[in-house]
């Protein structure tokens, strides 16, 4: 009945609640990368010239990169010669019903919450004629056409917006920014566009669209949005399910821009593959997010919940050029079994009066390592900046590990930064508080840990706050005895 | 509806209770009192199923089924509630979704249907009129920053809520003053009734003014040495803890 540890030990059997499948069929570009690669996947896409001589510059300029070692994880390294750059978007196999579906995804979908229609759409089951999601699509896309919000797939812009591409892409995240970046813009294939006009306020979250409409997310993804003077967009990326993917590195580029007044509330919830309990298999994620708050008291706000992939390597960050502009990020990030994560922000205050807040919230189980890496720059022109940093950590078991890594650099004596970090552990004694009150020990530490993370989960719109509560109890289900 | 018989346990090889031997049927108060160490919040902890402390001899049945056999959360599922002498600080959860995801597990365990939550809320809102609590403080972070005296409210408080068979009240009385434990121990009583049974742990005897126990026991170097009526809490008031080593040591 005693020695509480080797239960929380024993108790770590939690699987993934989810396996691969692979009955792609695909018409795809061979093995490994080079200019011809490249100049295909260019071809395949119809893309015009500049665009090309855009990829191949990115391309010779990462030739001459090294991979980053100075986040705190561990992995094998990457032969990039060994990966397929291009794979034409064919669907794989319909399956016929729910019934052909793993029954424990389908048990993950149930505990989700998750419709039956988007239950069978995530798992590639042909939707029926109830609902014809192309149609509902197409009625959101007219809706904000009417608005003259552009929001289309990033190849789709290339070619209908390219004054605009041209104007902005690589514009936040240069190409040579680093050694992922540079390989995205070489070879990125997927991703999705969005301009909201001066004085538009978006009228759905991007996410309503983005949940009916999404296809399998491409492993070197590239987001740009864009919002003008006085507009407001929330958009959401991911998906509270578990998502398949052959692929185990996906290096994504998101970029943002806010203009005088606008304002970009950008919600991620990311579930990929974490690899099984030995730390065999998973995705390697290694994203470079940032946004610029361009103009006067502009504001970009970042929220994530991070629960999957083996090895996470992202920092969503805002430089604050405008005056009175104001930078957010909100972080939960889960880590279970042999998962790594390195994530955090970065807020470059360069303009006067800016604002910035870092709310981080870091959990950890079995093996896992948790670091938020975080800087906080406030320039020698950058008068009265100011920052509230919080970084928690909650561990679960004593074989995980949490670390904080805050960086500060001030230029100028007017600002005021403020750092708090904590670290606390779940006790035995709160589980059996929970379990006298005849809550089972799983249930007792969904509670306590949605709990620490509740300020964060505030900020996620509200159609995804309850599933993405859900999320964290499965993805930390059997991990404290 | 409880018996304990010879029930001898202890912590870390280090033995505590050394051959309880109690009976309570419903609708008895019961009150244990005895002096710091005697064993008087192991038996609570013990009887609720705390897993640091290991049972080493003896049995006790609960409403038929043997307790010890049971994991925590089945025993409160058979309606055995704990009112903790220190209750546990949860950050981010409020009372309110504490009690609802707990009265709901109790259902369930029960094979009753949960309740949604315009039912949840009704039942909330009959309780907090019975044991007079303010609905500020259940939106609050469960028992963070709370006073003494909030923290034992909120635990007689849930224990309306989930309306156990058997409440045992460790030291609720500890670190209030005496308006405090007043407003406890009518609240304690307006849950009472002839199907429920209380058990009442305490050093002292002020708390005995409020909650009347129909028996009286007094627990020393982990056994029961003496049970009577109430007046037996008023003599050890009187006499103190000193006397009764004394008598001890006569017999």
């Amino acid at each position: 009945m005693n020695d509480g540890l080797s239960t929380i030990e024993q108790q770590i059997t939690s699987d993934y609640k989810y396996g691969f499948t692979s009955n792609l069929e695909a018409d795809q570009a061979p093995k490994g990368l080079n200019e011809d690669i490249i100049r295909f996947i260019s071809g395949r896409k119809n893309e015009p010239e500049w665009m090309l001589e855009w990829r191949l510059k990115a391309y010779r300029y990462w030739l001459k990169m090294e991979v980053p070692d100075w986040a705190n994880i561990k992995y094998p390294a990457i032969d990039f010669q060994d990966i397929i750059y291009y794979s034409a978007p064919k669907q794989s196999k319909k399956l016929n019903s729910l019934d052909e579906i793993d029954p424990e995804l389908r048990r993950t979908f149930e505990k989700l919450g998750i419709s039956l229609d988007e239950q069978k759409r995530l798992s590639g089951v042909a939707v029926d004629a109830v609902i014809d999601s192309v149609s509902v699509a197409t009625t959101f896309r007219e809706q904000l056409g009417e608005l003259g919000i552009i929001f289309c797939s990033i190849s789709e812009a290339i070619q209908e917006h390219p004054e605009l591409i041209k104007k902005y892409l690589g514009s936040v995240v240069p190409m040579t920014d680093n050694f992922y970046s540079a390989l995205n813009a070489a070879v990125f294939t997927d991703g999705s566009f969005c301009y909201i006009p001066k004085g538009v306020r978006c009228p759905m979250e991007l996410s309503t669209y983005f949940r009916i409409n999404a296809e399998n997310t491409g492993q070197f993804e590239r987001t740009l949005i864009v919002a003008e003077d006085s507009s407001y967009v929330s958009y959401l990326e991911g998906c509270t399910a578990p998502m398949r993917d052959e692929n185990q590195l996906h290096a994504a580029v998101v970029e943002l821009i806010a203009m005088d007044h606008a304002e970009i509330k950008y919600s991620t919830v990311q579930n990929w593959y974490p690899g099984d309990k030995e730390g065999k298999g998973g995705i390697y994620n290694f994203v470079t997010k940032r946004g610029i708050c361009a103009g006067v008291h502009s504001k970009i706000s970042w929220t994530q919940v991070e629960t999957g992939s083996a090895v996470t390597w992202k920092y969503p960050s805002c430089i604050l050029k405008g005056d009175y502009s104001t930078g957010e990020f909100y972080s939960v990030a889960v880590t279970n079994h042999h998962q790594q994560a390195d994530t955090g922000t970065k807020m470059i205050h360069l303009g006067k009066n800016t604002r910035s807040r870092i709310v981080s919230k870091g959990i950890s189980a079995g093996v896992s390592h948790n670091s938020y890496r975080g800087l906080v720059s406030v320039a020698k022109n950058a008068s009265n900046a100011r920052n509230f940093s919080q970084c928690d950590s909650l561990l679960l078991g004593d074989r995980c590990g949490a670390h904080t890594f805050p960086y500060i650099e001030v230029k100028n004596n007017t600002a005021q930064v403020e750092h708090e970090a904590t670290t606390s552990k779940i006790g035995e004694d709160q589980i059996f508080y929970c379990n006298q009150r005849g809550i089972d020990t799983e249930t007792a530490v969904a509670l306590i840990v949605n709990g620490f993370a509740k300020e964060v989960m505030n900020q996620l719109p509200m159609e995804f706050a309850v599933e993405a509560q859900k999320l964290l109890a499965i993805t930390l289900e059997g991990s404290v005895g | 509806m409880l018996q304990i018989k010879d029930l001898q346990a202890g912590i870390e090889g280090k033995e505590i209770l050394k051959g309880i031997n109690l009976t309570i049927q419903p609708g008895e108060v019961h009150a244990i009192m005895g002096p710091n160490g005697s064993g008087k919040s192991t038996l609570a902890a013990v009887l609720a199923g705390r897993s640091d402390y290991e049972v080493t001899g003896g049995s006790v049945e609960f409403l038929g089924k043997d307790l010890l056999d049971l994991s925590p959360e089945a025993r409160a599922g058979e309606g055995l509630f704990l009112a903790f002498q220190y209750p546990v600080e949860i950050p981010g959860l409020s009372t309110i979704n504490f009690m609802k995801t707990a009265v709901n597990e109790v259902r369930k365990y029960r094979g009753e249907p949960t309740l949604d939550a315009a039912e949840f809320l009704k039942l909330m809102k009959e309780k907090m009129n019975l044991v007079n609590i303010d609905k500020n403080l259940l939106t609050r972070s469960l028992n963070e920053g709370f006073s003494g005296g909030e923290k034992k409210r909120n635990e007689v408080f849930q224990m309306a809520m989930l309306e156990p068979r058997l409440a045992i009240l460790d030291e609720t009385d500890s670190g209030l003053d005496i308006d405090a434990i007043r407003i406890a121990a009518a609240g304690v009583n307006a849950v009472r009734s002839k199907e429920n049974a209380t058990l009442v742990i305490t050093h002292y005897q002020r708390l005995l003014d409020y909650i009347i126990p129909d028996f009286v026991h007094v627990l020393y170097n982990g056994r029961i040495v003496k049970s009577g009526g109430k007046e037996l809490a008023l003599e050890l008031e009187e006499t103190g803890y000193s006397f009764l080593k004394n008598e001890m040591n006569i017999a």
